[in-house]
């Protein structure tokens, strides 16, 4: 056992059972809809297991329940079956001080670029007793990562004021602020141009590297999966479960260049088989 | 003349115009100015008796502005209360509808019976005509919010109050403003119905005072103030409204 973040205590903590690798756990969960007298049957049986400090992706077809799983990983939904483990604890409500974007950038229209970063400090703990005396201190945290990002120049903006990169950028800024341990990120390329989503391809990287969070991407974009994460799982059509786990060897960092090399290219199309095979499946 | 200057304009030039072919119809028909005065006859005794006609404005515009305030501190609670929680809400709605459909005029007998007549049931109309749209946008507000933007707050641990705090007040705001300048101008619809109702003062007193005297140039010269009080009141809402909430509008300046 030659893990770093293995510690003495960790025996005390019923996540030792399943390994202290174990970041996330998903056991056999169910979720359904009811809408009027029909069910929607939108997951089922779902397993999942996310160590700590990895970057998973999600793909599968649309309308298979990755928003869903997204929303139960995070505590916002509650699953209609089975359990999700958080950190060896059971998601009872929301996880606290977890960083989510969506495909919409939902930035707060009333309030500049530099306070919608900085929302997170309001509200996350300990940053929340200590923003009214360290101001200054955490502006120049959230200026530094708006520089990151690109976004120096628009920090006095207003939302609405930025094209849609640019809020998708302040998006994903705000979702990253306060250093959270988890960062769900729902399509938030999506709604981009080419150009636009691969250099925050590489901003998101970038900021993985450095901060070393755990990461859960949901996209549409097999080449957005295999450029962004260690590990890919494709998800089966509803009900909607987890079919195909794909690990992604590439070197770190990872460069547009590799993206047009055929280790690269070989996952992609191994992923592409896999959902065409979901698919007709259905 | 550019557009922007013709919007200007328009609205006086058709004030003006409306006034003129009024003026124009009195002379012409020569209709007695007992059953319709012409405006300059309106404008006369406006002239002859604007002390009388201050004072009672003065009296209608403290009624008025006293039962906004109140519907204004009620009306946002009450719609806090109805657009965050869904079980105030299917509570409360059917009373609320109920009690909105009761033409308000009827109220004022009651309330003459509980406070006598004067200033206070004046007050009480304005109020009570006036709270319901103010929570009711209030409400929409609220209840329009995008699932997104709680998730994010929700996901970050945020309290059921610091999601109010920091979305649902900020994202109620435009519409609250928006209802302001529809419940000014009911809260002053109702303090004039009481006060013709049941009063001794007040702009409505003045009306009904002056028709019994068959002082009609008085009437419409006090129905003439009325008018203009209401689109005075409405245009210091707007600006207000522009004033605060300058981001609903995302920046396409319609005070323009
Ligand atoms: N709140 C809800 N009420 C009823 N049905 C729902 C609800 N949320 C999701 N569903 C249903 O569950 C299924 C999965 O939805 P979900 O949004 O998770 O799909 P998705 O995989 O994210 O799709 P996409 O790739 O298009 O974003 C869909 O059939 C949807 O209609
Ligand atoms: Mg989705």
């Amino acid at each position: 056992m030659s893990d770093p973040e293995f510690h003495p205590a960790d025996f005390m903590k019923p996540a030792d059972f399943m390994g202290p690798a174990d970041f996330i756990k998903v056991d056999g969960v169910d979720m359904t809809f009811s809408r009027g007298e029909e069910e929607v049957h939108a997951l089922r049986g779902l397993d999942l297991s996310i160590p700590k400090g990895r970057f998973v992706a999600v793909v599968g077809p649309s309308g298979c329940g990755k928003s869903t799983l997204m929303r139960l990983l995070t505590g916002l939904a509650k699953p209609s079956a089975g359990t999700v483990t958080l950190e060896g604890a059971a998601l009872r409500g929301p996880a606290k001080g977890v960083g989510m974007a969506f495909q919409n950038a939902s930035l707060l229209p009333w309030r500049s670029t530099l306070s919608n970063v900085m929302l997170p400090f309001e509200i996350v703990a300990p940053h929340k007793r200590r923003l009214r005396a360290n101001r200054a201190e955490y502006e120049a945290r959230a200026r530094a990562l708006l520089k990151t990002v690109g976004l120096e120049a628009f920090a006095d903006n207003q939302p609405w004021e930025l094209s849609g990169g640019m809020q998708q950028r302040a998006n994903v800024a705000r979702a990253i602020v306060h250093e959270p341990r988890l960062m769900m990120l729902d399509e938030p390329f999506g709604a981009l141009d080419a150009f636009t989503r691969e250099e925050l391809w590489s901003v998101m990287q970038a900021l993985w590297m450095e901060r070393g969070f755990t990461a859960v991407l949901i996209t549409h974009d097999l080449r957005e999966a295999v450029y962004l994460a260690d590990e890919v799982l494709v998800m089966s059509a509803r009900p909607g479960r987890i079919v195909h786990r794909q690990e992604i060897d590439l070197p770190r960092p990872r460069t547009l260049e590799m993206t047009y090399e055929p280790p690269f290219q070989a996952h992609v199309h191994s992923l592409r088989d896999h959902i065409q095979t979901v698919r007709e499946a259905h | 003349m550019t557009r922007r200057r013709l919007q200007i304009l328009m609205p006086w030039a058709v004030t003006l115009g409306l006034f003129a072919l009024w003026e124009a119809f009195c002379k012409i028909s020569g209709i007695e100015v007992f059953i319709l005065p012409a405006p300059s006859d309106a404008w006369a005794a406006g002239v002859e008796f604007w002390p009388q006609l201050l004072e009672h404005s003065l009296q209608t515009l403290f009624t008025t502005t006293a039962g906004f305030v109140l519907a204004v501190g009620f009306g946002v609670l009450l719609g806090l209360a109805i657009g965050s929680s869904t079980l105030v809400y299917k509570g409360l709605y059917p009373v609320l509808v109920g009690f909105n459909s009761i033409p308000k005029v009827a109220l004022v007998p009651v309330l003459v019976i509980w406070f006598g007549i004067g200033t206070v049931p004046a007050i009480i109309t304005a109020f009570v005509i006036s709270f319901f749209p103010i929570a009711v946008n209030v409400a929409t507000g609220l209840a329009t919010i995008e699932p997104e933007l709680t998730d994010v707050l929700r996901s970050l641990g945020a309290s059921r109050r610091e999601i109010l705090a920091k979305i649902g007040l900020p994202r109620a705001m435009p519409y609250l403003f928006a209802s302001l300048k529809i419940a000014i101008t009911l809260s002053f619809v109702g303090s004039v119905i009481s006060e013709t109702v049941a009063s001794n003062s007040g702009i409505g007193y003045l009306m009904l005072a002056a028709s019994s005297n068959y002082n009609v140039p008085l009437v419409f010269a006090g129905l003439l103030v009325v008018a203009f009080l209401g689109v005075l009141m409405y245009a210091l809402m707007a600006l207000v409204e522009g004033r605060m909430t300058g981001w609903a509008f995302r920046g396409t300046d319609l005070m323009s």
